[in-house]
């Protein structure tokens, strides 16, 4: 199907296979370039908005910005920054996904350690079991969740949401570590193991350095992942001053919802992050969101 | 000595996973304060009252219209992209949304949808499209009839459902497109080129060759893409807040936990939840094993 280089530098017949070529792929790069210019308008109309005052963005539409005389500004940042709380949503999102991320790494990556390396009785079964927890909807688990944080005074505070999160998300990260642990070399472990080395100096100098490109992917998946949420910060997280973005967004939303300068300003910064790490690490980004969606 | 290692995750799984799901069963078969036992009133009520049963049927629709466009339009962006040079480029700009939360997706999609009365200047994109070339403003995440018609469709098919789930599409048709692209490119370029030899139209490797092959991969995604739908809340919860009819068991169960404080009928739709989810995520574990034996 593909018109080669050597058939165009064939003379006047090969320059017109290639016409032809182009001419006949027209449609299929019409499709593809309409489709993913397509896909971006919405998100392109939120950032075009996000800088335009609010007078315009009430009285016209945001493809109109772009004719003379430009008028745009960064008031709608300063304002949802400064008066909306969102610099301090900011920061109450990475206080929540930061350590959001860490622990259920480790924890789980202890108990990944176990799974693939020791052996017990009834290992499998165990292992089965708590991947198996993967089926359980978070819905599930909030009213007895949220009595028992209540009972020990952690509704509202930061780590009664980083223990959830960290729950919620433990069966996949063992579940994806243990496979990962599982095929590193044998010989490897066993020569640190002759050497003398402790469990847990194979596991922090060997297992962890070996299994970089897992632990990126997991990990950027599990921060999306708790950075994006809004239902248990919703749910456990009820104090306004500790709220990530997603629930001042939201808050925004029912009380400002015409205010479309602010929101989309707002809305702009919480995918600010994700963004980044999607251009940066797009090669683990794509297989950790690729793995993990999965996840019940 | 291993149990010192699985301790710290078991103690986990156990106190915010295994005990609230076996407490939650427990409470869905007791009334709104948990103070004594209903027997199965509360999932008779859920069953039989007309809100429960719109939200049930808007979540049916979520899983089959999601989840069918979501893979249909991966199906043919894995294919068409795959055959130009900036695919990864193309693929990019698809995939994006996935990175955002559903919250910022429902802003930006708030905005394309906003409505203004007609005669007023219209900033939202569709209905700015739409007066343009004629047509009256719609309130798209309002409006329960046919666009431009005065029909009004039995639950789910209504409209303003349609518009939340076209935002759904959007963030996961990237999702569908990267997984069925790889698995596209497992298909030996041999076999391809074989039938195109033999004859063969490019619809009919499509039909005949393509989506045989990839049929797997379009049931892993396929399942993938259903479970979002039965647990979808963000969506919903931050473009209408589940008013018009367009709550699903997960918003009314948040309102039944929050607003109306009935610990009972929550329970009860999420135990719905879990029953509905157990035998597609065992199709999932299924796939996980028998990969893990290939790999």
């Amino acid at each position: 199907m593909n018109i080669r280089g050597t058939q165009s530098s064939a003379g006047p017949q090969g320059f017109m296979a290639t016409l032809k070529g182009l001419v006949s792929r027209l449609p299929l790069h019409a499709v593809i370039i309409i489709v993913a210019l397509l896909w971006m308008t919405p998100a392109f109309g939120l950032l075009v908005s996000s800088f335009r005052p609010s007078t315009a963005v009430s009285s016209t539409g945001w493809w109109t910005a772009f004719q003379t005389p430009f008028d745009f500004t960064l008031q709608n940042y300063s304002s949802v920054l400064s008066q909306n709380g969102m610099a301090r949503s900011f920061v109450n999102s990475l206080i929540i996904s930061i350590p959001g991320t860490i622990i259920p790494i480790l924890v789980a990556g202890f108990a990944a350690f176990a799974f693939a390396w020791m052996k017990f009785r009834g290992r499998d079964i165990l292992f089965m079991f708590v991947v198996a927890l993967l089926v359980v909807p978070i819905q599930m688990t909030l009213i007895p969740v949220l009595r028992l944080l209540t009972n020990i005074n952690l509704v509202g505070s930061f780590p009664g949401i980083w223990l959830a999160h960290t729950a919620y998300g433990l069966p996949f990260c063992v579940f994806l570590l243990r496979n990962f642990f599982a095929q590193l070399p044998k010989e490897l472990l066993e020569s640190a193991y002759l050497d003398g080395a402790s469990n847990l100096r194979v596991f922090f100098r060997l297992v962890l350095p070996l299994s970089v490109p897992a632990v990126a992917s997991l990990a950027i998946f599990q921060f999306l992942w708790v950075w994006n949420d809004l239902l248990v910060a919703l749910v456990y997280l009820q104090d306004p001053a500790k709220a990530p973005m997603t629930v001042t967004i939201n808050n925004l939303v029912s009380s400002f919802g015409t205010q479309w300068q602010l929101l989309t300003a707002a809305a702009f910064i919480s995918m600010i992050l994700p963004l980044v790490i999607f251009l940066a690490l797009q090669r683990y980004f794509v297989e950790g969101i690729t793995a993990g969606a999965v996840k019940g | 000595m291993h149990w010192l290692w699985l301790l710290p995750a078991l103690v986990f799984v156990v106190v915010f996973l295994v005990y609230p799901v076996v407490d939650t069963i427990r409470l869905s078969f007791m009334n709104a304060n948990s103070t004594a036992y209903v027997g199965f009133d509360n999932y008779a009520h859920t069953l039989t009252n007309s809100i429960t049963q719109h939200a049930l049927l808007n979540n049916v629709l979520w899983l089959t219209l999601f989840t069918f466009l979501a893979v249909g339009l991966g199906v043919i962006l894995a294919v068409l992209t795959g055959r130009v040079r900036y695919e990864s480029a193309a693929k990019a700009f698809i995939f994006i949304p996935m990175a955002i939360s559903f919250v910022a997706a429902a802003v930006i999609w708030k905005f394309v949808y906003a409505y203004r009365p007609e005669g007023f200047t219209q900033i939202g994109l569709l209905n700015a499209a739409g007066t343009n070339l004629g047509l009256p403003p719609i309130a798209w995440l309002v409006d329960q009839k046919l666009p431009y018609t005065a029909l009004t469709l039995p639950t789910p098919l209504h409209t303003n459902n349609f518009a939340l789930v076209a935002v759904g599409v959007w963030m996961w048709t990237g999702f569908a497109m990267v997984i069925l692209s790889a698995g596209l490119k497992g298909i030996p370029s041999e076999v391809i080129e074989a039938a195109r030899v033999d004859g063969a139209s490019e619809w009919q490797v499509f039909r005949r060759i393509i989506l045989p092959i990839l049929a797997p991969t379009i049931a892993v995604v396929a399942t993938t893409l259903i479970i979002q739908a039965l647990k979808k809340f963000d969506i919903v919860w931050v473009m209408t807040a589940g008013n018009y009819n367009t709550d699903v068991v997960a918003t009314l169960m948040y309102k039944e936990m929050f607003n109306y404080r009935d610990f009972g009928i929550a329970g009860a739709l999420a135990v719905i939840l879990l029953l509905a989810i157990i035998p597609i995520m065992l199709v999932n574990i299924r796939r996980f094993r028998s990969q893990e034996e290939s790999g």
